[in-house]
């Protein structure tokens, strides 16, 4: 550590790199230097090498180690971290502003010229996102509860509305409550027996949690239909109008009540303003319930859970009703996914989509709303607007929630002021 | 009779893998007081680079197989363990002191960094291996149904119990087990009376990656096929098999990995297939609402 004081010690800065690339050489050779290729024709599974890129691995080590010793231990990273503070200030001090343009962009982007088909419907995609962020917010960033089986509820909410579609005829508006309920009931189901514990075993319980769904929703055949899924899920309706070149007899369809020209443009504009609205019923949730007795409870047991106890709160009602109404969103998101669909399968709730989710949070920073909203928006926008990106997708998102744990791990901009400040004493304290 | 004595085998067969996982989750609990989401990552790194030593060999000419394991073992278990080093070293250590989820955290995102890392550089297919060691006995045959047990089941079994017993003492008799032990009851306290804490943790999580390595050679050896995604399920249930034995105890990650390869084993007979791993996390569930210290482990008292 005596680089940081004057001159860089450069032999023990070389030192260390050489160690870091020795360690990046034994890292890379065997998985980074050999390829296992499929033959074919059943001549089993043939190798190859690839040397240059061990090379190339490990001169990237040596060289980063080398320039982040040597350049970045003096002042750069003082610099970036006080910038991006100051940032997060600045957004904190105008989040009603940034939060005000950003809901009106929101409203009028379907109506700019450059909002094609493409456009809305990627929109709506990262809206679903973002939903799904705020209501995982709920349980890990306002209750401290890490939940890596969201997407079960998610799912539990979609195959609610199909399920409750294909046998009894129920509409989109009909089945959303429903949704929701059932979401939350699993919720509260799963919770009970687990939140008692350590939040590490929760973890991993909601992760077991997660696959147990998707493989019962794989396997139960008469009734979910399997790896086939459900197709021919209704979509939903504006008002009872309904989105179709010719409707049913007797019924009235959207254009026609509006004496427009049929486009297929009206539904996806129409999904598109429905999620909006519930994200933003989420949001808005959130905010109000974070003012509330129990909101105040959640934070205060993510900070210190005996503490809390001896105030009196009773931890298990209070990380379940936190734990339930996160679910309950997740139902909401799940039904409007079947909607939008069309088609469900097991396919489309794997442990990546809960992954994907608890990333968005993240890297927003847990319990930051406006950081949800930037999250979804570069991990789920950005990789669907360059498809080229997506490969490496998954690979970035962890390397960066465990960089943002390491070295931000409120989040890239956060700046956070409690959400309750003591105020300062008048008095002096007498000093003991 | 013979159909259970079968399926017996089996299960001890895959209880002695997990319980080689479960150990690496049980140490690192032990000592730091959190679960290692990336182990189950680790255990296919271990798998992939069995997988790959066995190529390797292949194609220099390696073809005597007590020597083409040998080397494997002692080649898996020296680069897994790097990447166990690693993954403390960049993920964990400077989490220390953080607030609580944030070590859950950094390690979930090591996990998906891990898979995707194997995926993107080794590709997303399921990679078969041609069988290594075959053959086998019968051992008792009645009924019209033999109980088969492979020569292979006897490696595993074999190793993996001489393996555990090499753990054990170590932890035992050497200076580094009593430091580990140390380090178990306070780390501060330890690092006081002149234990490197840093480097015992860094040594906890080696040696619990060259234990999965093992496990990682075991399980291609067994099935066959790996791809970069079986640390998921393997993980989990390994991790069932820690928390079913009582996490931090060494012995019961042992008897909680055996159990759980015997529960599996005589789920997928007697029972359904498709519904096995849900009998495994449902096991998970339910020892956590009834017996949340596991069968052997103490119970954690939290101290303000």
């Amino acid at each position: 550590m005596s680089a940081r004081a004057g001159s860089p010690d450069f032999p023990g800065i070389l030192r260390d790199s050489g160690l870091v690339a020795l360690v990046a050489l034994f890292l890379a050779f065997p998985l980074v230097g050999f390829h296992t290729i499929d033959q074919g024709g059943g001549a089993g599974m043939g190798i190859e090498t690839r040397f240059p890129w061990v090379v190339v691995a490990v001169a990237a080590a040596f060289v980063g180690r080398f320039l982040q010793l040597a350049l970045l231990r003096t002042h750069a990273p003082v610099a970036v971290e006080r910038s991006l503070s100051r940032l997060g200030e600045v957004f904190q001090r105008n989040t009603v502003w940034i939060a005000a343009a950003a809901i009106t962009f929101a409203i009028v982007l379907p109506m700019l010229p450059f909002a094609d088909r493409r456009l809305v419907d990627l929109a709506t995609l990262v809206l679903t996102y973002v939903m799904l962020g705020w209501g995982l917010n709920i349980v890990v960033g306002l209750a401290g509860l890490l939940d890596l089986g969201y997407v079960a509820f998610y799912a539990v909410g979609a195959y609610s509305f199909a399920l409750f579609a294909l046998h009894f005829d129920f509409t989109f508006w009909m089945a959303l409550p429903i949704a929701g309920l059932f979401a939350a009931a699993f919720g509260v189901l799963l919770g009970f027996p687990v939140l008692r514990l350590r939040g590490d075993y929760l973890a991993i319980v909601t992760l077991g949690f997660g696959e147990i769904i998707r493989i019962i929703l794989l396997n139960w055949y008469p009734v979910t239909r399997g790896p086939n899924g459900i197709s021919d899920i209704p979509r939903p309706s504006f008002f009872g109008l309904e989105f179709t070149r010719r409707p049913a007899e007797g019924e009235v369809a959207f254009h026609e009540f509006f004496g427009l020209e049929y486009s297929g443009l009206h539904r996806i504009v129409f999904l598109y303003y429905l999620i909006l609205a519930l994200a933003l019923i989420t949001n808005l949730f959130t905010l109000r319930i974070r003012r509330l007795p129990i909101g105040r409870a959640w934070e205060a047991l993510r900070e210190d859970e005996i503490a809390c106890r001896t105030l009196g709160i009773n931890p298990t009602n209070t990380k379940l009703s936190a734990f339930a109404i996160g679910a309950m969103f997740g139902g909401f998101a799940g039904s409007f996914f079947a909607a939008r669909q069309g088609f469900i399968s097991p396919e489309s709730f794997t442990f990546v989509e809960s992954a994907l989710i608890l990333a968005v949070v993240v890297l927003g920073g847990m319990g930051s709303q406006v950081g949800v909203v930037i999250a979804a928006i570069i991990l789920v926008g950005l990789p669907e607007w360059f498809r080229d990106l997506q490969e490496y997708r998954m690979l970035v998102f962890g390397g960066a929630m465990v960089a943002i744990m390491v070295w931000r791990p409120r989040g890239l901009i956060a700046h956070r002021d409690p959400t309750v400040r003591l105020g300062v004493p008048q008095r002096p304290e007498p000093s003991a | 009779m013979e159909y259970f004595l079968q399926q017996l085998i089996n299960g001890l067969t895959l209880g002695a893998i997990y319980g080689l996982i479960a150990i690496g989750y049980t140490m690192v609990y032990g000592i730091i007081g959190m679960i290692n989401f990336a182990h189950g990552e680790i255990y296919m790194i271990g798998a992939f680079i069995s997988f790959i030593a066995f190529l390797v060999l292949g194609a220099i000419g390696v073809t005597w197989v007590p020597l083409a394991l040998a080397i494997v073992l002692v080649v898996a278990m020296l680069f897994t363990s790097v990447y166990g080093w690693t993954v403390e070293r960049l993920a964990y250590r400077p989490l220390r002191g953080s607030f609580r989820l944030a070590p859950l955290i950094s390690a979930i995102g090591m996990s998906i960094f891990l898979q995707n890392y194997v995926q993107l550089l080794q590709g997303a297919r399921v990679k078969p291996l041609q069988p290594i060691v075959t053959g086998g006995f019968v051992i008792m045959e009645g009924g019209g149904f033999s109980v088969y047990l492979s020569y292979l089941q006897i490696i595993i079994i074999v190793v993996t119990t001489v393996l555990m017993a090499m753990f054990w003492a170590i932890l035992s008799r050497t200076s580094f087990g009593r430091a580990q032990r140390a380090c178990q009851q306070d780390r501060t306290m330890a690092g006081l009376v002149g234990v490197n804490v840093d480097r015992t943790i860094s040594l906890t999580f080696v040696a619990g990656a060259a234990l999965a390595a093992v496990a990682g050679l075991m399980v291609t050896l067994h099935y066959g096929v790996i791809d970069f995604f079986i640390g998921f399920l393997a993980g989990l249930k390994a991790f069932t098999a820690a928390v079913l034995g009582g996490i931090g105890s060494l012995p019961g990650a042992m008897l909680g990995g055996v159990l759980i390869g015997l529960i599996e084993a005589f789920w997928s007979a007697y029972f359904d297939v498709e519904y096995k791993d849900v009998a495994a996390f449902g096991i998970l569930i339910l020892v956590l609402v009834f017996k949340p210290t596991g069968l052997l482990g103490r119970p954690e008292i939290e101290k303000v």
